[in-house]
């Protein structure tokens, strides 16, 4: 069943990982990235953020990160302000379109970053990273400089970076943007993976409608100039998603549907334009 | 833990025969070069029957250096001191300016003008002055030269400080890293390859500013460097000796140069482009 009234509950009994109240971003110079937003992402939810350029798919994705501050409305993450998400317990990890990772450092030393900045203890924290590393397949390539890695394996040390603190919320900004078409759906399907065993909370942004098909619970559609959410969709298929979802007609006919609404949420950024 | 993504393999190592290795490489052609080069000055000089006092053979410049070593070689080391000692001060300094540039854009704005005036002010127009400032005359010259040095050093620095990856920054941000975590784990790492840029420019003027230094303060006795003995040898129009002065001063900077090559390919050699072979 597809829900496409932005203001129907999300159905899920679950906590909220994430509030947003009215919350919008207008920048210094004047340029409106973000309608104000209403939207409640439940714990163990797999959101992606979906739309063209421009949206404030990135935007948003980084109001929840706390790496930009709402300049009106609220913000929640675990029914906490972002800055004081530390009081909540919790952890959230963000991933990059990019690996950024330390081209000088190991890919050992990459993983153990965060918990270095966080003072963990050497011995404590190689243990976590020699898990990270298996976890993404890396555990050979611990002593390996970045450079000497594929751009998939580099998103996957990127990858267990993210994942070696242990988050409860997983915010990746178009992640696997920038490589093949096999090797993202590789990957998309190890995420899932992940996603499930390790009962995560992800916001996903992309711009392949497949892949948000493939990945998410729910899709929120956006529209960009100014950005907003426009619409959002219920991918109401059951885990673990095989390939034989894929080409399945229930996929196409979420397909179709999200085709649609993206080609409504493009012209409508071309009306607005003089 | 049990892995959730495949596994990938390390992939076999590779042998490279020894003429196709790049540390052979480097070496080989150059002294291939230097060697027809040589041969072809040589041939020249003996075959167009040229006077010693004009042009010295290559054979005669070696002589004179064999002969006058005494003198030569304490020359060679009172310019190396200088250099060194330049190199030194110019290093520690430039870092140290760098350092409070990037605290901030104000702190740079305001001094960056006087860095420049600083590098685009004639050494030899301001050594008379420093020499008659400064009565101890190595520490008279070292002044000079690290004058000269010190530029590239600020200006690599403070870039290297600044070029930092944006959304790595942002990495460091989101996971609470103090200023001095930053600085420590980012910005000084992403330096190191601009400021081993400027340690090359530095020691090849660190040499210059010392050669110049000593021509200007024209100091003789004991502590004569090979400035002096290019000055004296060039009244006596004794030209071999000339000539070998200016040997050792090139092959001083030649090795000054190898040096900072190795320091950088120590550093960065594993993970910077600049320092990884291209083939």
């Amino acid at each position: 069943m597809t829900f496409q009234n932005q203001s129907m509950a999300t159905g899920l009994s679950a906590a909220p990982a994430v509030e947003m109240l009215s919350a919008e971003k207008t920048y210094s110079n004047g340029t409106r990235a973000l309608l104000p937003v209403d939207l409640s992402i439940a714990e163990g939810e797999f959101v992606t953020l979906l739309g063209p350029s421009g949206c404030g798919k990135s935007t948003l994705l980084k109001m929840v990160a706390g790496l930009l501050e709402p300049t009106d409305g609220r913000l929640l993450v675990w029914r906490k302000p972002v800055a004081h998400i530390d009081e909540a317990g919790r952890k959230t990890a963000f991933v990059f379109q990019a690996p950024t990772l330390m081209p000088w450092a190991s890919v050992e030393a990459n993983v153990r970053l965060p918990l270095d900045l966080a003072g963990i203890p050497r011995n404590e924290a190689d243990d976590r990273v020699a898990d990270a590393l298996s976890l993404v397949g890396l555990d050979k390539f611990a002593s390996v400089l970045p450079r000497a890695l594929s751009g998939g394996m580099q998103m996957r040390v990127s990858i267990a970076r993210g994942l070696v603190t242990q988050p409860d919320l997983l915010l990746m900004d178009e992640p696997f943007g920038a490589l093949d078409e096999i090797t993202r759906h590789k990957l998309d399907a190890d995420l899932l993976d992940l996603w499930r065993k390790k009962k995560l909370t992800v916001i996903f942004v992309t711009h392949s409608i497949h892949e948000a098909i493939f990945l998410s619970s729910r899709v929120i559609m956006m529209a960009a100039r100014p950005g907003r959410v426009v619409e959002q969709f219920f991918i109401d298929e059951p885990y673990p998603r095989t390939d034989d979802f894929i080409v399945s007609t229930q996929f196409s006919r979420h397909a179709k549907l999200l085709q649609g609404s993206l080609l409504r949420a493009s012209s409508a950024q071309r009306e607005l334009q003089p | 833990m049990n892995a959730i993504m495949q596994t990938i393999e390390l992939p076999p190592k590779r042998v490279v025969p020894l003429l196709q290795r790049p540390g052979v490489q480097r070496i080989f052609y150059p002294a291939l070069v230097g060697t027809v080069l040589i041969s072809v000055w040589q041939g020249l000089v003996v075959g167009l029957e040229l006077p010693a006092y004009l042009v010295p053979s290559p054979f005669l410049m070696l002589q004179t250096l064999i002969t006058d070593w005494a003198m030569l070689g304490m020359a060679l080391l009172s310019t190396l001191k200088v250099t060194l000692l330049a190199f030194v001060t110019a290093t520690i300094v430039g870092v140290l300016i760098s350092f409070l540039f990037v605290q901030s854009r104000r702190i740079e704005t305001a001094l960056f003008p006087y860095a420049v005036l600083l590098q685009v002010t004639p050494i030899v127009a301001v050594a008379p002055l420093v020499i008659i400032w400064i009565k101890n005359p190595t520490a008279a010259m070292t002044v000079c030269a690290s004058l000269v040095a010190l530029f590239p050093i600020i200006s690599n620095t403070t870039l290297g400080l600044r070029s930092v990856d944006p959304d790595l920054q942002s990495y460091f941000k989101l996971n609470r890293a103090t200023r001095w975590q930053q600085l420590l784990r980012l910005r000084v790492p992403s330096a190191l390859p601009y400021f081993f840029g400027g340690l090359r420019i530095s020691s090849g003027l660190s040499l210059i500013g010392a050669v110049v230094a000593e021509f200007v303060a024209g100091t003789g006795g004991s502590g004569a460097g090979l400035a002096y003995q290019i000055l004296q040898a060039g009244f006596q129009l004794n030209i071999p000796r000339m000539f070998a002065a200016l040997l050792l001063i090139s092959l001083a900077g030649v090795a000054l140069f190898a040096l900072m090559a190795w320091l950088s390919k120590l550093a960065l050699g594993s993970w910077h482009a600049s320092e990884t072979s291209h083939d």
